[in-house]
């Protein structure tokens, strides 16, 4: 092969050196007027182009070399003061030459003078040129040839409003010409392939793939004469190329012909044949790139479509989107072998198209996605990862053009799509979708339609059979279900009934999402239920009993059962959490009952189920603080329950933590609100105790360590002394206090060996603030007044 | 005007000129010797007129038993060197016996003349006509001196002209159809027509059209055939399929043919053939001959 290319070079040169060396001789000839000479010069020089030898390559570089002396020669032959022959007998003479390929070169050289010169008419003598060059058949050489004669034919056609236009049919006469001259370039070019010896296929298609834009610079010449409206183009230029393109039956021809058309012609004038160019897509080739052909061809009609509002009705009257749609199909059914992907990605054109052309037509969409779920559904297992992303693409193509999830949810075949994903996909196409969602902030608001997106994202909602568990990355996991629940909350209505379906078809669905996933959805759910609550609430007054199932009694029901599905988890402080979320809104629908309920549940939870003591302590925190906040309960509940919490935080297993929650509860006995409970009696019977297990814990600290314990937990006490002693408790007098910071100095002072200086600028604070209320004067002033620092 | 000069020195010079050779065509004719030169052209049945001169040498007389011009057609074959054979022959007697002192002329005329055959310049034979002048004399030999004239004769366009069409082929192999526009073509004719494959299962390299002339001479076991290739006229390059139709446009002008001639005096023909030359690449010939008849038009 590498001599191959060493000859070639070799024959060039030689190619080369035997144009230059005949040039000359014909230059001398030209310079001294002698037509003979000249004549047989530039036939001998022209006959170096007879060559087999070289590359379509190489003997490009050939024919340049005769192309710019042909320039000269034309000039010499166009001013007849110098050979003294008319252009007619030109023409004839240089028929005279015995050898073909020179001979023709010379008469299209002569040929465009005669034209120029008016003495007949161009369409005779172009046709004349045109059939004449039948004669060479060999395919580089041929279109070689025919391609000169497209150059110097290319200003001389005898269009409209052109020097050379003819009688009535002018531009028929042209457009025939230009026709013709494809025609048979193109059979030269396809029948390369077919010559040569076999086995050097590959080599021959780059070599044909390098001589295309001669063929191809035909439509263009086509699309470049005036004279070829809309009406011509449909009658004759379009049937006569397809037919062409179609006959050929040569898959790199026909690719790239159909390729050309698309581009050259106008927008306008594609959109009105659409039915003709599409028709001949089926007839194409097996082999043939269909499906980039026509998306070429959609994408080129979407940018039309946008490029103004006014072509819009165009596509409207012609019916575009059957059009295309049907030739799609079509192109599927009669290419059998066709790879998914390759179908897929023309339902992507297409959706795109439409998309952009008819944004309002969502049936248009659908029947897009439903013809691309009967293909997938033909195919057992969708295994390519291509086709995985063109259906990606496909589903995403909506939602990225209407942003808005809602419309998708109402397209039917969507989710019949998403079926044929495989599981990997479909969670990620799920997670787009809600990634849409929350992009466009865009509320779904009808329980039909949160039934299918869940139908939608079911990938990310349970696990799906087959799935291999043991893949998953637990980050994405979360990801995935955090993202879930924030979709939750993006379900609302503002019509309680239809919020209430909702939350059944959420409930549905989320509760068999196993328990890996439940602590993320259940919160959401539950929020979103205790804002339908609320929501109730406050619209009591109107809808008093009317609807059975709108009591917030069914929806605490519902409550309790949602939450109750953490059990399988287990997530009991989650579930706690929930619970105690939910007591207080009973509390604020005014329930006792149910508050209670709530309450039990989860102190049940904390009994049974919450063994860790730190989670014991943020869950008793936790009771206290909203149990604090309680007012719908009877005194006797009340008592209950107060008395179940101090129980708990007296039996938590640090002191420090025992005292802090018993501290804490003392709140419980004294509510600052106008009819809150104030019982300062058991206020100082809790503080007291928290002094007693503070004490308690500093003699433990003494005993364990040989060092005082936390000085901070009596300031923390002395906290809230002063607290309840400014609210009024009767029962804290300031002489407690003055006691308790005495007790506090003496435990400083006998812990010096361990300052503790968290504690020191903790009681700082703390007496100086009382500095503060003494010196405030006015009732708060006189009431510290007593105290002593 | 021509002067032979004799192998010794003749007695005197004898010059043969037309009496409208001012105005008269002359055309170039090739003599055996390889020089052309140009000659006065006739056509059958016109007068042919002129002066003979004879001039003695200086201070010579020349004794002569008598002057006569000849008008000859001859047919002269190569193989049978020398021996002409005079198809016409007329004599006109210009001076009785006696003597010539001095430049003395005299006028001759043969009036229509038939010539029916066209001079013609062949491989094996030659059609000449000629003029001879004889000085017939009783010692030193008779002086003879000769004038070459061109004869050529036009003929109307044929009534009749049909197309040469025809299917030739080699089963499942190569299937052709050709066509010529006519079957007689003059001389400036252009020959137009059309090659259509019907089936190619060769690979063709290249197709030619040749123009043969074909010259018979003598007859029975005697007669000698020349074939001779005049034109070789690419009429394609390349390898065509099936269904392709190669133009043919091929001026005859640029060659040097003649009319076709059809046995001539019983002596010899002159035909034309169309042969169309089909070359595959391992340089095998296929090939359809056709006869055409050519004949010469008046210029218009």
């Amino acid at each position: 092969m590498l001599n191959g290319t060493e000859d070639e070079e070799k024959w060039l040169a030689e190619g080369i050196a035997g144009i230059q060396h005949n040039a000359f001789y014909m230059h001398r000839a030209l310079d001294s007027n002698n037509l003979r000479e000249a004549l047989k010069y530039s036939a001998q020089m022209l006959s170096e182009l007879r060559t087999s030898k070289l590359s379509p390559h190489k003997y490009y570089e050939l024919y340049m070399r005769a192309f710019d002396e042909l320039k000269r020669l034309e000039l010499f032959f166009k001013d007849d003061s110098k050979h003294g022959v008319s252009v007619v007998d030109l023409y004839e003479l240089v028929q005279h030459a015995g050898n073909i390929l020179p001979r023709l070169y010379l008469l299209c050289t002569v040929g465009s003078i005669y034209i120029k010169s008016k003495e007949a008419p161009a369409k005779e003598v172009l046709k004349d040129l045109v059939e004449m060059c039948r004669g060479v058949q060999h395919p580089i050489r041929g279109l070689f040839l025919r391609s000169y004669l497209a150059q110097i034919s290319r200003d001389k056609l005898p269009d409209i409003g052109s020097e050379y236009e003819g009688d009535a049919d002018t531009v028929m006469d042209a457009v025939d010409f230009v026709l013709q001259n494809f025609t048979e370039m193109n059979k030269l070019w396809v029948r390369m392939q077919h010559q040569g010896p076999g086995g050097v296929r590959e080599k021959r298609e780059k070599e044909r793939s390098e001589l295309q834009d001669l063929v191809g610079k035909n439509l263009h010449v086509l699309s470049q004469i005036e004279g070829v409206d809309l009406e011509m183009y449909k009658e004759t230029v379009l049937p006569r190329v397809l037919e062409q393109v179609v006959n050929c039956k040569d898959d790199l021809a026909q690719y790239y012909l159909m390729d050309c058309i698309i581009q050259v012609f106008p927008d306008e004038y594609h959109l009105q044949t659409l039915e003709t160019l599409l028709g001949a897509c089926p007839q194409l080739q097996p082999t043939v790139d269909v499906k980039t052909v026509l998306s070429r061809l959609m994408d080129r009609l979407s940018n039309y479509a946008a490029s103004s509002a006014d072509v819009l009705p165009e596509f409207l009257q012609v019916e575009a989107f059957s059009k295309l749609s049907n030739a799609i199909g079509k192109v599927i059914e009669a290419q059998l072998d066709m790879p998914a992907v390759g179908a897929i990605t023309l339902y992507v054109s297409l959706l795109t198209f439409t998309l952009r052309v008819h944004p309002d037509r969502l049936d248009h969409v659908d029947q897009v996605l439903g013809a691309c779920v009967k293909k997938l559904s033909n195919i057992p297992k969708l295994e390519d990862s291509r086709a995985m992303k063109q259906v990606v693409a496909l589903l995403s193509a909506p939602l990225e053009k209407y942003n808005d999830i809602v419309t998708a949810l109402t397209l039917s075949n969507y989710p019949r799509v998403m079926d044929h994903l495989d599981i990997g996909t479909n969670k990620l196409m799920a997670m787009v979708i809600i990634q849409s969602i929350m992009k466009n902030n865009s509320c779904i608001s009808t329980a039909d339609k949160v039934e299918v997106l869940f139908e939608l994202i079911k990938g990310l909602i349970k696990d799906i059979d087959g799935a291999d568990v043991d893949e998953l990355d637990e980050e994405d996991f979360k990801e995935e279900q955090n993202s879930v629940a924030r979709l939750i909350h993006m379900l609302y209505n503002d019509e309680p009934e239809e919020m209430l379906k909702i939350i059944c078809i959420v409930r549905k669905h989320t509760m068999v999402g196993g328990p890996k996933r439940l602590p993320f959805t259940v919160s959401s759910l539950v929020f979103s239920a205790l804002r339908l609550l609320r929501q109730l609430q406050g619209q009591e007054g109107d809808i008093v009993g009317e609807e059975a199932s709108m009591t917030p009694n069914k929806n605490f029901q519902l409550l309790t059962q949602i939450i109750e599905s953490l059990s399988a988890v287990p997530s009991p402080e989650l579930a706690l959490r929930l619970y105690l979320q939910c007591a207080e809104a009973a509390n604020g629908c005014d329930i006792e009952h149910v508050a209670y309920e709530f309450f039990t549940q989860a102190f049940v939870l904390y009994e049974e189920e919450i063994a860790d003591s730190k989670a014991q302590v943020t869950a008793i925190h936790l009771i206290i603080g909203t149990l604090q906040r309680m007012n719908v309960f009877g005194v006797e509940n009340r008592d209950t329950l107060t008395h179940k919490a101090t129980g708990y935080s007296a039996r938590l297993l640090k002191k420090a933590d025992q005292c802090r929650a018993v501290y804490a509860c003392s709140h419980l006995f004294w509510v600052d609100d106008q009819d809150g409970i104030k019982d300062g009696e058991r206020v100082l019977l809790c503080l007291k105790r928290a002094l007693r297990i503070a004490n308690a814990a500093q003699q433990m600290a003494n005993v364990a360590r040989g060092s005082g314990g936390p000085v901070s937990l009596f300031v923390e006490i002395l906290n809230k002394y002063i607290y309840f002693f400014e609210k009024g408790n009767k029962q804290i007098t300031s002489s407690a206090i003055q006691g308790l910071i005495e007790l506090i100095n003496t435990e400083m002072q006998s812990d010096s060996t361990n300052p503790d200086s968290v504690a020191d600028a903790f009681l700082a604070s703390t007496l100086r603030y009382i500095q503060f209320q003494k010196q405030k004067g006015g009732v708060m002033g006189e009431k510290f007044e007593s105290i002593k620092l | 005007m021509n002067f032979l000069i004799g192998a010794f020195k003749p007695a005197c010079n004898i010059s043969i000129t037309f009496s409208d050779g001012k105005s008269r065509k002359q055309v170039p004719m090739k003599k055996e010797n390889g020089k052309t030169i140009m000659v006065s052209l006739f056509q059958s049945k016109e007068s042919i007129a002129g002066k003979v001169s004879i001039e003695p040498l200086q201070g010579k007389k020349i004794e002569h038993l008598g002057v006569k011009v000849e008008l000859l057609g001859q047919i002269e074959m190569y193989f049978d060197r020398g021996n002409f054979y005079d198809f016409t022959s007329l004599v006109r007697e210009l001076d009785v016996p006696g003597d010539i002192y001095e430049r003395k002329t005299y006028p001759f005329e043969f009036s229509t003349v038939e010539m029916p055959y066209e001079t013609y310049n062949g491989a094996n034979l030659r059609l000449r006509y000629v003029l001879k002048v004889t000085v017939s004399r009783n010692y030193g030999g008779s002086i003879v001196e000769y004038q070459d004239f061109m004869v050529r004769n036009y003929s109307p366009p044929p009534s009749i002209n049909n197309s040469i069409k025809m299917e030739v082929g080699i089963e499942d192999c190569l299937h052709i159809e050709f066509e010529y526009n006519k079957s007689k073509y003059h001389l400036k004719d252009v020959i137009i027509g059309k090659i259509y494959f019907l089936l190619v299962r060769i690979k063709i390299k290249n197709m030619d059209l040749e123009i043969r002339r074909r010259e018979s001479t003598g007859s029975g076991a005697n007669t000698h055939v020349e074939t001779e290739t005049l034109a070789k006229f690419e009429l394609m390059d390349g390898a065509p399929v099936r269904g392709e139709s190669i133009p043919i446009r091929l001026f005859l002008s640029p060659y040097e043919l003649t009319p076709t001639y059809r046995n001539i005096n019983n002596k010899f023909s002159v035909k034309y053939y169309l042969n169309l030359v089909l070359v595959d690449e391992e340089d095998r010939r296929y090939f359809k001959q056709q006869e055409i008849a050519i004949y010469r038009q008046q210029d218009s």
